[in-house]
């Protein structure tokens, strides 16, 4: 399972206090965080989290404030010591790094981005573009070459013509744009993202969030993203960690946190999620029956008995939709009538849109609308009432669908 | 006859000047001569060498360079002509070119000081009660060694001044940096910034409102020791006043005072200018 580029952590614990690691004893002995805090003055900041993160991939971990997902960011790039555990970057223990090599390790394979974008007052925005390239400059040429390199990094986050204004004359949405800029010139794999969009406004979050799944779709870095926006983890993590008082509740992709929420922290954490945004026609589709052009109406309808719908979908030789088939239509039919004479339209939705954009379709016609794959092969369908279902979270875990 | 003390310390301070004098006497003279033959080059050259319209010029040019004021220039200017005009030129020069010496040492051993006490809470510890003695301690009290040590005239005069005024640059230095916005520091070292790195690239540039604040006063601190310099022979616009005392002429008094005065304002509006330039792009936009 482990791939070589991973990052894994493995019971990662951090303890504040005078005298961490007697603490750590006593919480490895049983004591609550409440007791330790009590007795002995420690606060448990993070506790015994382990998950991987592939590479290339958008992890999320999400939770409120002060439930510790800064704190556990910033032992990535050991901003904090872990006072238990092992890091590991593509098998290497990063926790036994010399400072030397730390500083190369920051340098050079992770770079971050901060929730009050941090950046240098006194630079210009080129200049803070540049700044993690140019650390390692030597000499005139090589900085401007750095600077040509982050003027690409500035147009692709969208500030060209801004290069040599400063921070302070930057709206917040804007500086964090230069932040992300600067995070992705170095092109250092790892990208650590603070609460990197919270400060700003939600129209400019959103607007955020739209530009770094575009550059994302296209670099596949692997991002490492906090947020205590559970809509924000949703839509940009391709796997989400839920944590709570410092330690892991659940790991897994959006729709399985939505639909199997480990415990009822979990449930009650997603309870006022916008499912209409999140969950997908894939994921909650209902197998279908599906009809071959050769054959006649009466075997149809004869698979069509005991279905909850009496709709079956009529597909080509290649499973591409050609319309729908009720049964009405299947039984008025005489006995030489071919398929596709009987076929009616009906709209289709691929796997992968949202509930939200397949509702409106329900409206178009009184089939349940099918669900489709990259290649436009019927996959699924998706009545009107189990889109009601499943965002009004009252779904039962689904059973994903065989194909037909 | 007076009677020991407990704790005999002004004996012991006693001895241990009339040991360095006895021991390094001559060689400390030596020392002193030089200096004064450096600084009064230095005097001849700003009174003499320049003509006093040039000066008043580069005055004002360095007022508009500063704050791109036509009027601060124009009044600097207005400030040299009257010092001119009331006959102080040379005594101005004098006292313009001790408090640039005193101020090129303070800065040049006060702003390192201050950088390393940044760095270090023990060092700050540590200096901010010889700070604070530097400050309060009656300047007469450590002339009277300077004195006997170097003798009369400039050195012991740059000296008074520079242990006077370095404290504020100093403390003002230390405190800008440790000022400077933790996030920024950590971003810094985020991205894989060395110590030097982050101190010379992050804290000291965006340190530099504060410690240009820092050279104001010194500047200004510099100023009230020139009278106090005067008693030990240092020629200027504190002997004009002094001359004014002994001979009861409140005239002399008061226009070399009024000289001091235009000096004071002309180098305090100055590098409060400057200050304001580097404060243009430093705050943290929220």
């Amino acid at each position: 399972m482990s791939d070589v580029r991973d990052i894994v952590l493995r019971n990662v614990t951090k303890i504040f206090g005078p005298t961490p690691v007697r603490a750590l004893e006593q919480l490895r002995a049983g004591a609550t965080k409440e007791a330790l805090l009590a007795q002995t003055g420690h606060t448990v900041g993070v506790r015994d989290v382990s998950f991987s993160i592939e590479a290339g991939s958008c992890f999320v971990v999400m939770g409120l404030s002060g439930s510790g997902k800064s704190t556990l960011l910033r032992h990535l790039n050991r901003l904090i010591e872990p006072t238990a555990g092992e890091i590991l970057f593509e098998d290497e223990d990063i926790l036994r790094l010399p400072p030397e090599a730390l500083r190369r390790f920051r340098r050079d394979r992770t770079s971050m981005v901060f929730q009050r974008f941090a950046l240098f007052p006194h630079k210009t925005v080129l200049e803070n573009a540049a700044y993690g390239l140019n650390l390692q400059a030597r000499g005139g040429a090589e900085r401007r070459a750095n600077l040509q390199k982050a003027q690409r990094w500035i147009e692709r986050v969208g500030l060209a013509g801004y290069e040599a204004q400063y921070p302070n004359q930057l709206s917040g949405g804007m500086q964090q744009r230069v932040g992300l800029a600067r995070a992705l010139a170095t092109e250092a794999e790892v990208m650590l993202m603070d609460e990197a969009f919270s400060a700003l406004d939600p129209l400019i979050r959103r607007e955020m969030q739209d530009a770094l799944m575009r550059l994302q779709a296209e670099l596949r870095r692997t991002i490492v993203f906090i947020t205590h926006d559970l809509d924000e983890a949703l839509r940009l993590g391709d796997r989400i960690a839920i944590m709570n008082d410092g330690a892991i509740e659940q790991v897994g992709r959006p729709e399985e946190i939505l639909q199997r929420p480990a415990n009822a922290f979990v449930a009650r954490f997603t309870a006022d999620v916008n499912r209409g945004r999140v969950l997908s026609a894939g994921t909650v589709r209902l197998q279908a029956i599906i009809a071959r052009e050769h054959e006649t109406p009466q075997a149809v309808l004869e698979r069509l008995r005991g279905q909850p719908l009496p709709v079956a979908y009529l597909t080509d030789a290649d499973g591409r939709l050609v319309g729908a088939l009720s049964a009405s239509a299947l039984r008025g039919a005489g006995a030489g009538v071919s398929l596709p004479a009987l076929a009616q339209p009906v709209p289709s939705a691929s796997r992968s849109l949202v509930l939200e954009r397949v509702l409106p379709l329900t409206l178009e016609s009184d089939f349940p609308v099918a669900v489709v794959d990259d290649a436009a092969r019927v996959i699924g369908m998706l009545p009107k009432d189990r889109i009601i279902a499943a965002l009004a979270a009252q779904l039962a875990p689904v059973e994903p669908a065989p194909r037909a | 006859m007076r009677e020991t003390p407990l704790v005999p310390l002004s004996d012991w301070i006693d001895r241990l000047v009339e040991w360095l004098v006895v021991r390094y006497g001559d060689r400390l003279g030596e020392i002193n001569n030089w200096i004064v033959y450096k600084i009064g080059f230095f005097e001849r050259f700003l009174s003499q060498s320049i003509a006093w319209p040039l000066m008043m010029l580069g005055f004002a040019a360095l007022a508009y360079h500063a704050s791109r004021s036509p009027r601060l220039a124009a009044g600097v200017a207005a400030a040299f002509a009257l010092i001119w005009s009331l006959d102080l030129w040379t005594p101005t020069m004098q006292t313009l070119s001790l408090m640039s010496v005193s101020l090129l040492v303070t800065v040049s051993l006060g702003l390192p000081l201050g950088v390393l006490m940044s760095q270090s809470d023990r060092l700050r510890t540590a200096t901010m009660p010889i700070l604070d003695f530097m400050q309060t301690m009656p300047s007469f009290v450590y002339l009277i060694p300077v004195v006997m040590l170097f003798g009369l005239g400039t050195f012991a005069g740059v000296l008074a001044t520079t242990i006077y005024a370095a404290p504020p640059l100093v403390r003002l230095t230390d405190l800008g940096i440790r000022l400077v916005d933790a996030d920024v520091i950590e971003a810094a070292t985020a991205f894989g910034a060395t110590r030097r790195q982050t101190l010379f690239g992050v804290q000291i540039p965006l340190a530099l409102p504060n410690i240009m604040a820092g050279v104001n006063q010194s500047i200004m601190m510099a100023l009230a020791m020139v009278v106090i310099a005067s008693m030990i022979g240092v020629r200027g616009l504190g002997q004009e006043v002094l001359y004014g005392l002994q001979r009861q002429e409140p005239g002399t008094g008061f226009v070399a005072g009024l000289s001091i005065v235009l000096l004071a304002i002309v180098l305090d509006r100055i590098t409060q200018a400057y200050g304001r330039r580097f404060a243009a792009h430093r705050q943290i936009a929220r």
